[in-house]
């Protein structure tokens, strides 16, 4: 194993031990879950506050401004500051809205989020779930995502918040299928729904190159479906504050904003992580078959930095369609998905089985 | 179209008009009870066709109102003035051309909003820009010792 | 309160499946103070109804206590964005009314100020047509070249926005010394920041796909609503009053009156771009020639008017604007009607607007470039 020092499988097992020596095992689990739960909200805070510090700065570049600046050098602290704002607010409701559903809708949002998260493979025995459904789970658990959504826009006794709960409902239940069926031609190729055999099955190569023209096809309609999915531009039908002024968060302030907008990064970088893991080889290094001094220079950079790094590019392609892309019609976005992306998508996994059945791929 | 032949054209509809050059444009009086039908002529005939009715604009005079129609016809690249005495001045009644012009719908309604004017046959004769309780704040006799200041 | 009972009222007819929303009058699409009492079925608009007056200011009972050469200055809040040729038209209808022909110079410089605030004008209305299409990007392109236009007018006029440049009788001052040097650098770098517009907005698949064939208007209800401007002659209105019935120097230049004869939503853009580049050459051909002279003529200190009715119609960026002024021989107009574009303009949307959804309604509605205190007056 050539990447072994960069295993953090050794660090998880030696705490595993070294609790396990100190407590019974109820309390081993007990306290390890605790920080395992701690170590997500740490990072899924830090990082939603990067990404939205990130989106605005890309989103600057794109239009020729310098983007914060005041807070902190090249304005790293705005978004803290801005998260501090958001959590000072008043929370307001309106009169006669669902008070049970209202309170619920974010916290389901973000629930949701989190879920998929935990099956993510950041990195050589970083994943918290490993199970033999992994790529099944994220799909089934994603979806779960837009009831937050529709509750929240019905909740909220605001006529604007329902057309754009409907839109967001009607959108993101269509492009479930070309984000489930994107991944399943890459499981025709992997053979398993496993996430941590999916990366290793891409050892000696990316799927997106093992699988040439049906993978790439994937890897574009995944991209695609997957912007759609987390309501981002040019899809943001369910917010479109030119039409709806928010859409379905109207009437949420504060920190209950602050989840759906959190919500939102989280379902960004966790697109953009799927795509990592399924199609460009989650943490794997770069690796061609043959070259194996080239392929031993890459293993020299971490699982986490190549992670990272293609994480960020595929956010960064999310962003700049966003930031340059007028926004479709609701007819539009559902043609899209129903005229064109389905029927590629069920040939692409025909042409995906032929591909695999022949054993033309690398 | 000459001015002078527009002049003539304009005579041959008859309905009691008086036509004659203004300063700038053709200027046409016409009393209010057959201004209708005056209308209707203006943009129906074929030499005359006034398809576009620029603007409206009602005016209180001392003793009475006064609406004027700015008109041209986009076929002949002529222009002409209509103007229409009310009759009385406190609650002056008069036409509406909103079946002839569908623009004058929001026009008529400016001016009854500013001036008082109701406009008989209108389809829609509601306060424009106002509230309901508020005067009509382009009448000479206008008071409003709040908002207005008199030097 | 009766506006309310009205739609109580008419609910009645209203069928289950239908229902109603207010855009505005806070709306990040109207622009202002502007609502509209959208009747929708599902997001299929059934009928708009605006509402306007929430900035009604009065400007024509303003204008009836004061002088002629104070109401310009009252026009400049009107249309903001079409400042300057608001001005033009209170100063052309009052050097009409009293026979006074001002200096060639005058003209020029008018013509050129009408010019570049027309496109400045058009660059706002692109960079806010691609925010409502949901391209933000845009905003900030547009406002970068329009930010040139404006440090012009800053320069001659001493305001950014409202000008106040033409006056009864001439101009306000003389032009700057740089004027023709930074509008000829200005005219040079926008021919090549014009072709980015199209290649960040007009070609894009989406937007395309958004706007040809929505949102239609045909020449003959044009005609009938009074649509004026871009808008008018994206339906095939020949209505540009500076080619029809030129005034200032417009009759000394060359330049094509843009038409189309499709009158859907991509037309309208497509008409305001072409206009740009007319523009943009109307300028070239005056900027090189502004002739030696005064900048105004000598008027009398108070300025009377004949007794009569004047009217003066003038080409802004959104259509027809038009001066109606009553005078009874007295310093102060006896009344004043502004015809303003945006009036006759805004009450063709039910007619367009109907069986479209409501992202229709937004791109339909930018394309009208409407500016809420030209509505309002």
């Amino acid at each position: 194993m050539a990447f072994n020092i960069y295993d953090f499988t050794t660090l998880t097992k030696s705490i595993h031990e070294g609790l396990s020596s100190q407590f019974s095992p109820t309390a081993t689990l007990a306290i390890e879950w605790t920080i395992v739960g701690l170590a997500y909200l740490l990072f899924v805070a830090l990082f939603g506050l990067f990404l939205v510090y990130a989106e605005r700065k890309v989103c600057a570049a794109f239009q020729q401004r310098m983007g914060p600046m005041r807070v902190g050098p090249w304005g790293l602290l705005q978004t803290i500051a801005d998260f501090i704002k958001l959590l000072m607010k008043e929370l307001i409701m309106p009169k006669n809205a669902d008070k049970f559903l209202y309170n619920l809708a974010p916290f389901i949002v973000i629930i949701v989020s989190f879920l998929v998260i935990s099956v993510i493979p950041f990195a050589p025995g970083l994943a918290t779930f490993d199970f033999d459904i992994g790529i099944f789970f994220v799909t089934a658990v994603s979806s779960v995502g837009v009831i937050g959504i529709l509750l929240a826009g019905w909740s909220s006794n605001n006529k604007y918040s329902l057309i754009g709960a409907m839109r967001s409902g009607a959108q993101i239940v269509s492009y479930e299928l070309s984000v489930g069926l994107s991944l399943i031609t890459m499981i025709i190729l992997a053979g398993t729904m496993q996430i941590s055999g999916i990366v290793e099955g891409q050892r000696d190569m990316w799927f997106i190159f093992k699988g040439h023209v049906p993978a790439i096809i994937a890897f574009f309609v995944f991209i695609i479906a997957g912007t759609a999915e987390t309501n981002r531009g040019p899809f943001d039908l369910a917010e479109a504050e030119s039409e709806l002024t928010a859409g379905f968060h109207t009437e949420y302030s504060g920190i209950k904003f602050a989840f759906f907008f959190l919500a939102e990064y989280i379902n960004l970088f966790i697109v953009a992580a799927m795509a990592t893991t399924v199609f460009l080889g989650g943490w794997m290094p770069l690796h061609f078959g043959e070259f194996e001094s080239f392929n031993q220079i890459m293993d020299l950079m971490p699982g986490l930095f190549w992670f990272f790094f293609k994480v960020l590019g595929v956010i960064f392609l999310m962003m700049w369609f966003k930031w340059t892309f007028p926004r479709l019609r609701v007819d539009q976005i559902l043609n899209l998905e129903w005229k064109y992306l389905l029927p590629i998508n069920l040939f692409n996994i025909l042409l995906m089985a032929a591909v695999v059945l022949f054993g033309l791929h690398f | 179209m000459t001015n002078e032949a527009l002049i003539a054209a304009i005579d041959k509809i008859g309905a009691e008009a008086e036509t004659r050059q203004g300063a700038q444009y053709v200027e046409t009086f016409v009393p209010f009870a057959k201004m209708h039908v005056f209308m209707k002529h203006l943009k129906e005939d074929e030499n005359l066709s006034f398809d576009y009715l620029i603007c409206v604009s009602g005016v209180d005079h001392a003793d009475h109102m006064q609406m004027v129609y700015h008109l041209e016809s986009t076929k002949h690249n002529h222009m002409m003035v209509v103007k229409v005495k009310t009759d009385g001045r406190e609650t002056p009644a008069i036409d509406s051309v909103t079946d002839i012009w569908p623009t004058a719908e929001f026009h008529e309604r400016e001016a009854f909003d500013l001036l008082g004017i109701h406009f008989i046959n209108h389809p829609d004769l509601r306060r424009m820009f106002l509230d309901d309780n508020w005067g009509h704040p382009l009448r000479k006799d206008y008071k409003d010792d709040i908002h207005i200041v008199s030097r | 309160m009766d506006e309310l009972r009205e739609v109580m009222i008419t609910t009645d007819e209203i069928k289950t499946d239908e229902y109603l929303i207010n855009m505005g009058p806070q709306h990040p699409s109207t622009h202002g103070v502007l609502r509209l009492l959208v009747q929708l079925e599902g997001e299929i608009v059934h009928n708009v109804q605006p509402h306007i007056g929430y900035i009604h200011s009065g400007i024509e009972k303003m204008a009836e206590s004061l002088s002629y050469p104070q109401i310009g200055h009252l026009t400049d809040r009107m249309d903001y964005l079409s400042a300057h040729q608001n001005n033009e038209a209170v100063a052309l209808c009052v050097e009409n009314a009293l026979q006074v022909e001002v200096p060639d110079r005058v003209k020029y410089i008018r013509t050129i100020m009408s010019e570049l605030s027309r496109l400045a004008s058009h660059q706002l209305w692109w960079c806010v047509m691609g925010m409502d299409m949901g391209a933000l990007t845009t905003f900030f392109y547009g406002l970068r070249d329009r930010e040139d236009i404006l440090d012009i007018f800053e320069e001659t006029c001493g305001a950014r926005l409202t000008v106040n440049y033409s006056i009864p009788g001439g101009l306000m001052f003389d032009i700057h010394p740089n004027f023709q040097r930074d509008v000829k650098a200005f005219i040079k770098k926008f021919k090549t920041k014009l072709p980015e517009y199209d290649r960040l907005l007009s070609g894009n698949v989406i937007f395309t796909e958004r706007t040809k064939g929505v949102g239609f208007l045909s020449k003959e209800d044009a005609i009938a609503y009074g649509v004026t401007g871009p808008t008018g002659r994206a339906s095939g209105f020949a209505c540009d009053l500076r080619k029809h019935r030129p005034y200032s120097a417009y009759d000394k230049v060359n330049f094509k009156e843009i038409l189309s004869d499709v009158g859907d939503t991509y037309a309208r853009y497509q008409v305001r771009m072409a206009e740009m580049w007319e523009s943009m050459s109307i300028i070239e051909q005056l900027i090189d020639n502004i002739p030696e002279g005064d900048y105004a003529v000598k008027m009398k200190g108070v300025v009377k008017l004949p007794e009569g009715e004047f009217y003066q119609r003038v080409e802004t960026a959104r259509g027809e604007f038009g001066v109606f002024i009553v005078s009874d021989g007295k310093k102060n107009p006896y009344r004043v009607k502004f015809r303003s574009p945006g009036f006759s303009n805004l009450f063709a949307i039910n007619h367009i607007a109907k069986g479209w959804k409501i992202a229709d309604l937004v791109a339909i509605m930018s394309t009208f470039d409407l500016v809420i205190p030209d509505i309002d007056r």
